[in-house]
């Protein structure tokens, strides 16, 4: 057992932070720790400068444009992005659909979709659920008939997120009507630019438009752009769950997250004193550093348990609940570190907008990143689904 | 012991539950969010009108005499549906205010007009560093000749904005965080150096930010004794808190009730989502804090028009704290059994777990009134 990093790693976690430092704009680190809202531009601006440094698919095999990394070094390359506020990259392409084109996928597909990806020019979402297929997916209807070299792709999709902004949907429809729920489905990558596509947004509680339903009326795919066999999607979209569930983790994003607590908490004042100072709050923020600590070596012990580039088990199940209940808890401390600044709901302080601050820059921010984290606990398979995954596979009820 | 409400209070509960669902659908309370005051003004008239508004106060401002008990059952409807209505600030926690620091010609004049609603108030009592401590008063108050200025700075004041008169406490004597030394005044927004921010809350209200900078007023627009006004601050909005409690409750059943439908016709995985057990528990635990919260609102609304005593403040701190620990358990919960539907606009379930989740954000915080209890803890 040895629980301390190599002197190879902390050279490496040197050499990342002074990339980070020398390339991150201050204008987005500022938005990232201030809980804004990021736009497309944002993003693309800084996974266009993740790529000319060869860093922006370290999940990826080298010959694709990975980086060779090992698994300690990619999570010490997520806690130095998060703690130095640089943007999530955007994972539809990079950590959803890449490796499965990666594993499934033909030559041509690879080398079409790979380096697409890595440039930016194409975006990506994800056409899983659907109205009658949340929890369970398989219940999924949309229907795919082929005809000739082309699929006809009728149904629809819902929570589609970014799906406004997306040249690409990964997608999963029906093929074979009569085949038992699992079997059945195929892996389509459809071109969103094709007619009969209709994007329609859903705005959320906290007012924004960042999910969608998406409609298919006779879109034509080609069966080119099947990835795996005919029937046999599940294969790839489970195995593309799996690698959700491990980023959704989250522990670099939780550090980041317990950080700004504390900052939050040192300059709030409650009886003429820092709020960290008060006994009960501090109390409460100890507790989540606690259940952090504990969850990020749960964590190192599951990518450490894997070979390089393997998908881990049903344990991704663990670190999904954990990792999204710690970010509900520090999102929940913050919202009330604010007190009764919680209550503005102030649009323009979360986007763009030039109105002076109401208060501090921080606050504006807490319950809309309180309300966002709700989610957490219900996308990439909601945490009741994890447990009963982890009832079944490891504890084999 | 009798938890039987009497005729009168029946009919109460009735007719404000009646208005409530007849005037406040989802579309419409969408239009009075958006119209210039944030709410429906037809629907404040309406509460006056049938005097709704004048439940709380004495007969003699044409007022019903009512209690904690009948503002609780006032609130329990409003929060049933999310209205927008400064009901809470403006009648209970204002009213309040006037009523017990009043002079008889104040009273005479301000509490007819809000029994009528004719007249709006609202309550300034937080500051940027005040984090729900009312004694934490940093705007001061100067006297002048013929009056006084004040100068300073009041958070989040709901219903701010609509507001004919701001009730502020401003520190008139002694030093900082003295509980001595408060003295409350009626601020009229229209004012020369008042400004005002107005800006939406997260549950769907209007509020504002007040500045004031060398405001004067009139030595007429005092509220009671210069410089003792922190009793009553204090025990009034220990009855506002409880009255608080009572909206969230009507909001939890709300909640609770589109929750219990949807996992009755939701399907997946070929039955409806209710069947499974893990999910019947979970709504089972939602209940459960529910009935928790509806004893503890029932016992502040019996304590909350009595004297002020330590067993007083002690019900309305439990009430606080378990209420706002019920609304957030009912809101995280409420759209975890929704799915991504319990967090979409459209479906008034979002905003109801947006209100109960702000339950706590008014009044002091769990923490607040968990320290508070503490210290009146009765050791033996």
């Amino acid at each position: 057992m040895d629980i301390e990093f190599s002197v190879h790693e902390q050279a490496f976690r040197q050499d990342v932070r002074a990339f980070l430092h020398d390339n991150l704009p201050g204008e987005l680190s500022e938005r990232i720790a201030l809980g804004k809202r990021l736009s497309k531009a944002h993003q693309v601006q800084w996974m266009r400068t993740l790529n000319r440094q060869g860093w922006l698919a370290p999940g990826w095999p080298v010959e694709f444009g990975g980086t060779g990394w090992s698994d300690v070094q990619k999570h010490i390359f997520d806690e130095e992005c998060f703690a130095a506020g640089a943007p999530k990259v955007s994972s539809f392409g990079l950590k959803m659909v890449a490796p499965v084109i990666i594993k499934f996928g033909t030559t041509e597909q690879k080398a079409h979709f790979l380096p697409r990806i890595l440039s930016c020019e194409d975006w990506w979402c994800q056409g899983y659920s659907e109205p009658g297929a949340g929890s369970d997916l398989s219940s999924l209807k949309t229907r795919a008939v082929r005809e000739g070299d082309d699929y006809v792709v009728n149904g629809q999709k819902t929570w589609t997120t970014l799906a406004h902004f997306a040249d690409w949907m990964f997608c999963l429809v029906r093929t074979d009507p009569e085949a038992r729920q699992q079997r059945g489905i195929s892996f389509l990558l459809i071109d969103m630019k094709t007619p009969g596509i209709t994007v329609r947004p859903i705005i959320t509680l906290d007012g924004e438009h960042e999910v969608n339903e998406v409609f298919f009326d006779n879109v034509r795919v080609p069966v080119a752009n099947r990835v795996g066999q005919e029937n046999e999607g599940w294969t790839c979209a489970k195995y593309l769950l799996t690698h959700e569930r491990t980023s959704i983790g989250g522990i670099a994003q939780n550090k980041a997250l317990l950080t700004r607590l504390k900052r939050i908490a040192s300059q709030e004042v409650r009886d003429g004193r820092p709020l960290i100072d008060d006994p009960l709050f501090r109390t409460q923020i100890a507790e989540v550093e606690m259940q952090l600590m504990a969850a990020e070596m749960s964590s190192l012990r599951t990518l450490a348990a894997t070979q390089n580039g393997e998908v881990p088990g049903a344990e991704s199940s663990f670190l999904k609940i954990k990792g999204t209940e710690i970010r509900q808890a520090i999102t929940y401390l913050i919202s009330k570190a604010v007190g009764p600044y919680a209550l503005p709901f102030i649009e323009d302080e979360l986007g763009y907008g030039s109105e002076p601050l109401l208060y501090t820059d921080y606050s504006s921010a807490a319950t809309y990143q309180y309300l966002d984290a709700r989610k957490a606990s219900i996308y990439g398979g909601a945490n009741e689904i994890q447990k009963n995954i982890i009832a079944k596979m490891i504890l084999e009820l | 012991m009798d938890f039987k409400l009497t005729e009168e209070q029946l009919m109460l509960q009735e007719t404000a539950a009646r208005l409530v669902r007849d005037v406040y659908g989802f579309e419409h309370r969408e239009q009075y969010r958006q119209s210039r005051h944030g709410f429906s003004d037809p629907f404040m008239q309406q509460l006056g009108d049938l005097g709704l508004c004048a439940v709380p106060f004495a007969e003699a401002y044409g007022g019903y005499g009512g209690s904690g008990v009948e503002n609780m059952l006032i609130m329990t409807e409003l929060g049933r549906g999310l209205c927008l209505e400064p009901y809470l600030h403006s009648v209970i926690f204002a009213g309040g205010l006037v009523d017990q620091l009043g002079t008889a010609a104040q009273k005479d004049t301000l509490l007819p007009q809000l029994g009528s609603a004719s007249l709006q108030l609202a309550v300034a009592l937080d500051e940027p560093q005040s984090h729900y401590q009312l004694h934490d008063v940093q705007t001061t108050a100067e006297a002048v000749s013929g009056g006084w200025k004040l100068n300073g700075r009041k958070s989040v004041i709901i219903g701010g904005q609509s507001a004919g008169l701001i009730l502020v406490s401003a520190r008139t004597s002694h030093g900082v965080r003295d509980e001595q030394g408060i003295t409350v005044f009626l601020v009229d927004p229209q004012d020369s150096g008042v400004g005002r921010r107005d800006f939406a809350t997260q549950d769907g209200r209007m509020a504002c930010e007040l500045y004031l900078d060398d405001v004067f007023v009139k030595s007429s627009a005092v509220l009671g004794a210069v410089g003792q006004a922190l009793p009553a601050l204090r025990y009034q909005q220990g009855r506002c808190m409880a009255a608080q409690c009572a909206e969230a409750v009507g909001s939890m059943e709300a909640a609770c009730a589109l929750t219990l439908d949807y996992l009755k016709t939701r399907q997946q995985f070929g039955q409806p989502i209710g069947k499974f057990q893990v999910l019947q528990h979970r709504m089972v635990d939602m209940r459960i804090e529910l009935d928790q919260a509806t004893s503890m609102t029932l016992l502040a609304a019996c304590v909350a028009d009595q004297a002020d005593s330590d067993e007083r403040s002690r019900i309305l701190a439990a009430a606080k704290f378990i209420v706002s620990r019920a609304s957030r358990f009912v809101a995280d919960q409420s759209i975890q059994l929704h799915g991504g539907i319990g967090l979409t606009w459209e479906y008034m379930l979002s905003h109801h777990a947006k209100h109960l989740l702000m339950v706590a954000r008014q009044f002091g915080d769990d923490d607040h009134h968990l320290q508070a209890y503490a210290k009146l803890l009765q050791v033996a």
